[in-house]
């Protein structure tokens, strides 16, 4: 009896001595293996067992199972500790330089024509309006005839047209798609009509003898001037933010009456005075009207039961405002550089 | 179109306001208006003075000293003006005062420049005397200002010293700018414009003061009119003067007529420059000695006539030019310029005065074919009212009587046909209300009409409308004078009382969004280019001379050769973009386009509406190959629901590179083409260096086929097994073929396939290359067998063989 326990004692001290040695997992795992290994030294310990009495036993027994005991929980914490500083190590020799250039994969960019004509659509989506298109070279009536502008009005002139013939031309204002749709006969009618158009200005910082406009028409029983003021003030505040004010001044087109000039309070300085408003406070944005009742008979629809109003908006000018670009040849240069802005 | 604020007061006494407020209540009111500009900007303290006495500087050549009444004092002043003498009544600056700019008639300084007494060359100086230009006017206006010196007052101007020499001058007025619509042409009149100022400031329009004229004598005795081209001209209304005697205008004509920035010139030219800017009625007058026959004739020109007008030049006119000829000649071409034979000179003694109105339209046409655009053909070009030409010759002769210039000839010779009556319009107040969205009342709607001078006739409940308001013709004019002058901004604002419509993009544009944004995925930014670009441009592209895209629509009158013919081909603006990309050496530039090109339906010209077809186009350099923008045109194929394989034939583009082109195929349709930029044709676009790749998709033929109605088919249960095939092929087998075989004969159990090496070389037989592909194989129903797998295997190999394959050992 004492011979197992001063031999328990001594192997446990021995153990303890090699646990805290162990400087790896692997040189742990041989300290496990020499101890409470199948051949280690406790498990020879029980093997010796038969040689004891049998009173003697179970105090032995219950002896070595405590010694067990002790140096697993003593090779486990090891083990942890080591496992730790291990996944220490690796994670210091895993560090990397965060700072170095990420890797990118370059998507390429939306034109801002493009951005501002989403902005515009999804807008008049939101309102339930429809987008359709219209031919961009054009007959001559529709372009100017059925709007109101017969062969000698001189609004013909300051339109600066391009002509292929005497009956086609390229459509100088997406307007005409306004009679395209009020001629297919299906009534109430809500839409925007984004395109290209041409007038012959030479090119210039402000000029381009191709642009965009957009143009939108409503027709149905009940609409006032005052719904299309309400429209497009709506549609103001949510392209250029909830504070934008919204000026309404007379105009003349000849296929609206009456018509206005739709100016915004300048989104830069407020209203203020800036250079992007020329110091006046206010931006001129778009042009509109209640659509003339002779368009309207023009196109088979009953002025006194139909009413409507439409509106046209410069897609370059919201551009160009929007984005401060301060000269529109750079829309149509397509340089890297300048599409990488946006 | 300018107005001075003086002579708007003229005719709206009553008018008090200031600027601003003035040009912001004419633009709320429908007359826009730009701007104005205040001609007093930076005067301060400036009065007339007289030079009294001129003495030599003690210590300076060139500088005089002056002592100068001006009014409650004298003052000492020291100038370098060459041209004043004892006695001159000079506009003298005051110590502390302010001028508009310096002398030598630069750019205007923000400020102005103040003026302070001191000392120039040790004598005191305690002002300065003032040239036009320091005034902030010129000799354009002021031409009997000196060229370079002071501004000396003529006897004739009445100044005395301590006079406001501003207000002397005509200085003291304030000048608006307005943008008018082309429907009022009456407000191309300062009259017209007045009119609108009274109506807006709801006060009383003061009509100019026009006295009966003319002495004992008939002008019908002395002169005759006929109108032979009436289509042409409605009215002609022609007086006589007598014993015209040249001279000055008075000073007030001066002023008004130097405001709106015209130079006055002699009381004959003055008045009826006058006339034209207060009635927008252009007149003539002819030297009534240089009239044959005295008499007056309007009719066409002969095609081919020469004619000098009075600036000397020679024009050549057509039978739809107006002309106004007397009993042998022309002697002017009607509401454009008068003739050199006709003009009046210093020594004129008769003038016969004309008052017309032609047909606008062929005014403007007939001065663009001579290529002669002047103010009064700028003007009756607008088609004017007959009845302005009988008010304004009557104003004419009224101020000539006044002026004193001449003795006009009683009587008229006044020629027309039917003259305009006054317009009619129902007045439909609920109608008027029920579209404007607004609740005014009748009577305030008729007190609008009649700030309008128009008139109400309740019994038939009508409008009449003067006969200068040519713009207004129904219900929807006389709802837009509603709500001007009730003011837009108080018209209130709500939403339509919808029917219910939902909004949205049409499919053909949702497929087009989707062309974008898989080319942005991939690195591609979207520009945009012209429709129309040069003829050029085919031979850039290397088409053959009876190339179909040779047939291009021609625009008929282009900017320039640039920019006449609309595009059949997309790649121009393409290429020229990366040109100037290339050209600016930005690295690894990815570009697309989704634009129109326009493909004629018949011969040409075209008389119909042509094909207008969407492409999206794609092209980029640098960091690019063939394969890459093949991967970026199936990505969109396949998102835009084409699930079918695509096939690719050698195509012939001869703007691409001969190896390396491809038609793309989908289910036997030519839907677009992929290649390399031929290297000439790059090079004829500065970017011979550059490996430059294009991909066109037709997108009518893409938005056909496409559809966004993904289904889902379940996700694979059983394991697929994987084969690898390593081949030496012949290299005029094409990997297509090779997939050919693979997806006949593989059947439903080949699920995919992937080429996974390439490689020609060393190694390997000349002719031949080899290709490694990794065929995977799934079932549906249960796990394929070894068995399974070999008897595809074996149908896939036989059919490799029959390509002249074999494997690789």
């Amino acid at each position: 009896m004492p011979m197992n326990v001063d031999k328990l004692e001594e192997i446990k001290t021995r153990a303890l001595a090699s646990i805290k040695d162990a400087k790896a997992l692997e040189a742990l795992n041989d300290v496990r293996v020499a101890f409470t290994g199948k051949k280690g030294e406790l498990t020879e310990v029980l093997k010796s067992m038969k040689d004891v009495s049998k009173e003697d036993r179970p105090k032995v027994g219950a002896l070595v199972n405590e010694t067990r005991d002790i140096i697993e929980d003593a090779i486990n914490k090891a083990r942890a500790n080591l496992e730790a500083s291990a996944l220490e190590a690796r994670l210091e020799k895993e560090k990397i330089d965060v700072t170095l250039p990420g890797k990118k994969r370059k998507l390429g960019h939306v034109h801002p024509n493009s951005i501002a004509l989403d902005e515009l659509e999804n807008i008049f989506i939101g309102m339930g309006y429809e987008v359709v298109e219209g031919p961009e070279v054009e007959k001559d009536y529709y372009n100017f005839e059925a709007l109101n502008i017969p062969a000698d009005h001189p609004a013909k002139d300051e339109q600066d047209t391009f002509y292929i013939n005497g009956e086609m031309l390229l459509r100088t204002q997406t307007s005409g798609t306004q009679i395209h749709e009020m001629e297919k006969g299906r009534l109430p009618i809500k839409m925007i009509s984004p395109g290209r158009v041409f007038r012959s200005d030479e090119v210039d910082a402000t000029h381009s003898p191709s642009f965009h406009q957009v143009e939108g028409l409503l027709i149905d029983k009940e609409v006032t001037l005052a719904d299309l003021k309400g429209t497009l003030e709506t549609f103001a505040k949510k392209l250029f933010g909830e504070e934008t004010k919204v000026k309404f001044r007379p105009h003349h087109f000849p296929f609206t009456e009456p018509s206005a000039e739709m100016d915004v309070s300048c989104f830069k300085c407020g209203g203020k005075g800036c250079r992007f408003c020329k110091g006046e406070g206010w931006i001129e944005i778009l042009g509109c009207g209640m659509v003339h009742p002779h368009v309207l008979e023009m196109c088979h629809i009953d002025p006194l039961k139909y009413k409507g109003f439409a509106f046209g908006i410069g897609l370059e000018r919201i551009a160009l405002l929007k984005y401060e670009i301060d000269d529109m040849r750079l829309l149509y240069e397509n340089d890297q550089r300048f599409l990488d802005q946006f | 179109m300018k107005t001075p604020l003086s002579w708007i007061k003229d005719f709206v006494p009553g008018l008090d306001c200031t600027a601003q407020e003035f040009m912001d209540a004419m633009t709320m009111s429908g007359t826009k208006c730009e701007g104005y500009e205040q001609l007093d900007k930076n005067l301060e303290k400036i009065v007339v003075g007289k030079i009294e006495k001129i003495e030599k500087h003690p210590d300076a050549d060139k500088l005089i000293v002056c002592q100068v009444n001006v009014g409650s004092e004298s003052i000492q002043i020291v100038t370098g003006a060459p041209n004043v003498n004892e006695g001159d009544l000079v506009p003298v600056v005051l110590d502390g005062g302010k001028v508009a700019g310096g002398h030598d008639g630069g750019p205007l300084p923000e400020e102005g420049i103040r003026i302070k007494a001191g000392k120039l060359r040790g004598i005191e100086s305690k002002g300065m005397m003032c040239s036009i230009e320091e005034l902030g006017s010129s000799r354009e206006v002021y031409p009997d200002a000196p060229e370079d010196g002071i501004y000396i007052f003529s006897g004739a101007s009445g100044v005395k010293p301590g006079d406001d020499a501003v207000a002397a001058l005509g200085l003291d007025d304030t000048v608006f700018d307005y943008e008018i619509t082309s429907n009022r042409v009456d407000c191309y009149a300062i009259m017209g414009v007045a009119r609108e100022a009274a109506a807006t400031f709801d006060l009383p329009f003061k009509y100019p003061e026009v006295r009966e004229t003319g002495n004992s004598e008939n002008a019908a005795d002395i002169v005759s009119v006929e109108i032979k081209d009436t289509d042409l001209c409605s009215r002609y209304v022609a007086r006589v003067v007598k014993n015209i005697k040249i001279g000055e205008s008075p000073d007030w004509m001066k002023k008004r007529l130097r405001a709106c920035g015209i130079r006055p010139i002699s009381n004959i030219v003055d008045i009826t420059n006058f006339v034209m800017l207060e009635y927008g009625q252009p007149m003539h007058a002819f030297d009534l000695s240089t009239i044959a026959g005295n008499k007056i004739i309007v009719k066409r020109a002969g095609e081919g006539d020469v004619f000098t007008t009075l600036d000397g030049e020679e024009r050549k006119l057509d039978s739809e030019v107006l002309t106004i000829c007397d009993g042998e000649k022309a002697i002017g071409l009607a509401g454009i310029m008068g003739g050199e034979n006709s003009m009046i000179t210093d020594s004129v003694k008769d003038v016969l005065f004309e008052a017309a109105t032609f047909n606008g339209p062929n005014i403007r046409k007939a001065s663009r074919r001579i290529g002669l655009r002047t103010d009064a053909s700028g003007i009756f070009e607008k088609g004017l009212d007959p009845q302005n030409a009988y008010d304004a010759m009557e104003r004419a002769c009224s101020l000539i009587e006044e002026l004193g210039c001449g003795e006009v000839v009683g009587g008229r010779v006044d020629v027309h046909g039917a003259l305009p009556e006054k317009k009619r319009i129902s007045f439909e107040p609920d109608r008027i209300n029920s579209y404007l969205g607004t609740d005014i009342s009748k009577e305030t709607m008729l007190s609008y009409f009649k700030r309008l001078e128009v008139e109400y006739d309740a019994g038939s409940e009508e409008l009449i409308v003067p006969t200068f308001r040519q713009d207004l013709l129904g219900f929807a004019d006389s709802s837009e004078e509603v709500a001007r002058l009730y003011g837009y901004d108080r018209i209130p604002t709500t939403l339509p009382k919808d029917s219910g419509q939902i909004g949205g993009l049409p499919f053909k544009l949702k497929v087009e969004k989707l062309a974008r944004d898989t080319a942005c995925a991939f690195g591609f930014s979207q520009s945009y280019c012209y429709s129309f670009e040069s003829p050029d441009v085919f031979d850039k592209l290397r088409l053959a001379e009876d190339a179909p895209e040779r047939a291009a629509i021609q625009i008929s009158n282009p900017l320039g050769v640039d920019f006449s013919i609309m595009r059949t081909l997309p790649l121009n603006g393409i290429l020229g973009s990366l040109s100037s990309n290339y050209n600016h050496r930005n690295e690894n530039v990815r570009l697309f386009e989704l634009a129109n090109i326009y493909i004629p339906k018949t011969e040409l010209p075209i008389t119909d509406y042509p094909d207008e077809r969407m492409q999206f186009t794609l092209g980029a350099y640098g960091d690019i190959d063939f394969y890459d923008l093949k991967g970026v045109v199936e990505e969109f194929i396949f998102k835009a629901g084409m699930k079918d394989r695509i096939k690719y034939e050698v195509s012939k583009r001869p703007y691409l590179h001969p190896g390396r082109q491809a038609d793309i195929i989908y289910n036997g349709t030519v839907i677009g083409y992929i290649g390399q930029i031929h290297p000439l044709t790059a090079k004829a676009y500065d970017m011979a260096k550059a490996e430059v790749y294009i991909a066109v998709l037709d997108m009518p033929e893409i938005t056909a086929r496409a559809s966004f109605e993904p289904r889902y088919s379940g996700i694979a249960r059983f394991p697929s097994v994987t084969r690898d095939l390593s081949m030496v092929v012949p290299k005029k087998i094409s990997a297509q073929d090779i997939d050919d075989i693979l997806v006949q004969r593989g059947g439903k159990l080949l699920e995919s396939y992937s080429l996974f090496d390439i490689y020609e070389g060393a190694q390997i037989v000349e002719g031949f290359k080899s290709m490694a592909y990794t065929l995977v194989f799934r079932a549906d129903d249960r796990t394929l067998s070894d068995n399974d797998i070999n008897n595809v295997m074996k149908k896939i190999l036989n059919g490799l063989d029959g390509l002249g394959i074999v494997l690789r050992s």
